[in-house]
């Protein structure tokens, strides 16, 4: 889990006008592009059914399973094209998505699903026991339940095994789905804090896909906005939440003085130019 | 008493010898969350090249070693040409494409070894052993003594090893487990060689007892009731299962039977089945499931 040499100077990964169709019909992603640079996490903001998921799962090739294809433009991750490899050897090369909705192995203990993070590692047991006890550092809650079946712990025990598991590989790059989905702010703070940690100390970079924006943005250094499949703005997290219409529309912030939706004229208009 | 006692550890060995059926099931179950309607096409086409190896004049490690080699093979085959293509598609899907194995597998074993009853002879003597006034089959004992290791074997492996957890993994949750990097290809690959082994392995106990012929398939039916008593997810639950199924026929043929007039044997075990599933349906030691409200 420590940082990684860079291969390559220039971007962690870089995706480039990428389009994404499921059972050859369905068209999800008309030409997304992002950028992320080592050692930030980025956020990707969006409503449902924007796009978000699908990103990711194109960045990990989870999208395979799901007959979902990536039909144009390219996947670079650290300075190699990477979209036609599998999920194990995108793991194996430092990328790893932690889905959304938890995904623990509900009957397997906390800590056989923590193991099984480390399995494309081979059988290097003593340094999967150290860091195993890194991960307990950082979530001492998943030492207490260490032996419990994921399956009867609790949403924000089953999130940070979830985190923690993909830890297990020792990443470069961890793409973070939706973390906060089902959770009490209180525990979305608490976890979304370890990511940010996790961040500084070990150099891992995050792609965190996120509803919720005004959590995702106190915690990401950039942003990505996503609506119907098309990157509409980004920018530096500071400056989106400073946005009007970014506060307005995905922060519930602001905009008193509008009445109509036709004032929200500029927004669309803005979009549009943008995309 | 002697007698109840001798009917009681006849039945047990017996049902030791469907513990071994149903390990098979499980095995596939555990991994893929797939119910194998082809396992017992696996025993016959294991037994079938077995014997017909041996009576093409083979020695008998070397049928052995031939038959595990095809069981592998169609392992391999079966993952890369029915399982992979399935991939993420609905349990039921899968569900009758095992169906279909089964008469692949069944015509193919028939078409290059022809359907004849062939005898085989595993060098174990069928006699008699006398313990304090209790007669056991010396066969009977050195199939429990087999099915016994293979358990303690399969159950280790499962439990401890790292390819054992991420077999457990990818039964718990495919995508999950294809996020973690585990290649499922692989793992699918090795459960069905693993179950193709333990048909081997029952192809020649069973074989051996009734003759290796077609009805070899059948006896794998007697593995449901088994598996619905020790639960589709436990192979401590197979052996337990084999073991209750093989006892209460046995007393309820010897003590029932001559009430209701016989005949009882091949019925009881699924009745059973029955009662247990009302009571218990996840088996005496089948995961439970877990959900969250």
């Amino acid at each position: 889990m420590t940082a990684v040499a860079p291969a390559s100077p220039g971007p962690l990964l870089v995706v480039n006008n990428i389009e994404v169709v499921y059972d050859h019909v369905i068209l999800v992603l008309r030409g997304v592009s992002l950028e992320l640079p080592k050692g930030k996490i980025v956020a990707l903001l969006g409503a449902n059914g924007a796009g978000k998921t699908t990103t990711l799962k194109a960045v990990s090739n989870l999208l395979a399973a799901e007959r979902g294809d990536v039909t144009k433009g390219s996947i670079v991750f650290d300075g190699v094209r990477v979209d036609q490899l599998t999920p194990s050897e995108l793991v194996r090369r430092g990328v790893i998505q932690v889905m959304e909705g938890r995904h623990c192995f509900g009957h397997l203990t906390v800590e056989e699903n923590l193991l099984t993070g480390a399995y494309t590692r081979g059988p290097r047991w003593r340094q999967i026991r150290e860091d195993l006890e890194k991960v307990y550092a950082y979530f001492p809650r998943l030492r207490d339940r260490r032996r419990s079946l994921a399956g009867f712990t609790s949403g924000g025990e089953q999130q940070m095994t979830a985190v923690g598991r993909a830890l297990m590989a020792r990443p470069k790059l961890i793409l973070l789905d939706e973390p906060s989905m089902g959770l009490a702010p209180q525990v979305v703070e608490e976890i979304l804090g370890i990511v940010r940690s996790l961040n500084r100390s070990e150099g891992v970079s995050f792609l965190l896909a996120e509803q919720n924006a005004v959590a995702a943005l106190r915690f990401a250094d950039h942003g990505y906005i996503l609506e119907a499949g098309r990157v509409v703005m980004d920018g530096d997290a500071a400056t989106l939440a400073g946005n009007a219409d970014v506060r307005e529309f995905y922060l519930g912030l602001g905009g008193a003085g509008r009445k109509s939706f036709r004032d929200a004229k500029h927004y669309r208009r803005r979009k549009r130019w943008l995309a | 008493m002697a007698f109840f006692i001798e009917v009681l550890v006849g039945g047990l060995l017996a049902g030791v010898m469907y513990s071994l059926i149903a390990l098979g099931f499980v095995l596939i179950f555990k991994a893929s969350g797939v119910f194998n309607f082809a396992q017992g096409a696996m025993v016959l086409a294991a037994a079938t090249t077995y014997a017909g190896l041996v009576d093409m004049g083979w020695s008998g490690w070397l049928a052995f070693l031939a038959a595990l080699a095809v069981m592998i093979v169609f392992a391999l085959l079966t993952e890369r040409l029915v399982l992979r293509p399935l991939v993420n598609q609905p349990q039921i899907s899968l569900f009758m494409a095992t169906i279909g194995l089964t008469f692949v597998l069944e015509g193919a074993s028939q078409a290059v070894w022809g359907s004849v009853v062939r005898g085989l002879d595993l060098g174990i003597p069928d006699t008699p052993l006398e313990v304090s006034g209790v007669l056991i089959s010396k066969f009977d004992l050195v199939a429990s003594g087999t099915a016994g290791a293979l358990v303690v074997l399969l159950a280790s492996f499962f439990q401890w090893t790292r390819t054992g957890r991420a077999l457990r993994a990818v039964a718990d949750d495919h995508q999950a487990a294809l996020s973690v990097g585990i290649p499922l290809e692989r793992i699918w690959a090795l459960v069905w060689a693993a179950a193709g082994a333990v048909a081997l392995v029952t192809g020649l106990l069973w074989g051996s007892r009734l003759g290796v012929q077609f009805a070899l398939t059948q006896v794998a039916l007697k593995a449901l009731p088994v598996i619905i008593l020790g639960g589709f997810t436990s192979i401590a639950g197979a052996i337990v299962g084999g073991l209750m199924v093989g006892a209460s026929e046995k007393v309820a043929e010897v003590y029932l039977g001559p009430i209701i007039g016989g005949g009882i044997e091949n019925w009881f075990p699924y009745v059973l089945a029955l009662l247990f599933l009302l009571v218990r349906p996840d088996g005496l030691f089948g995961e439970k499931r877990i959900e969250r409200v």
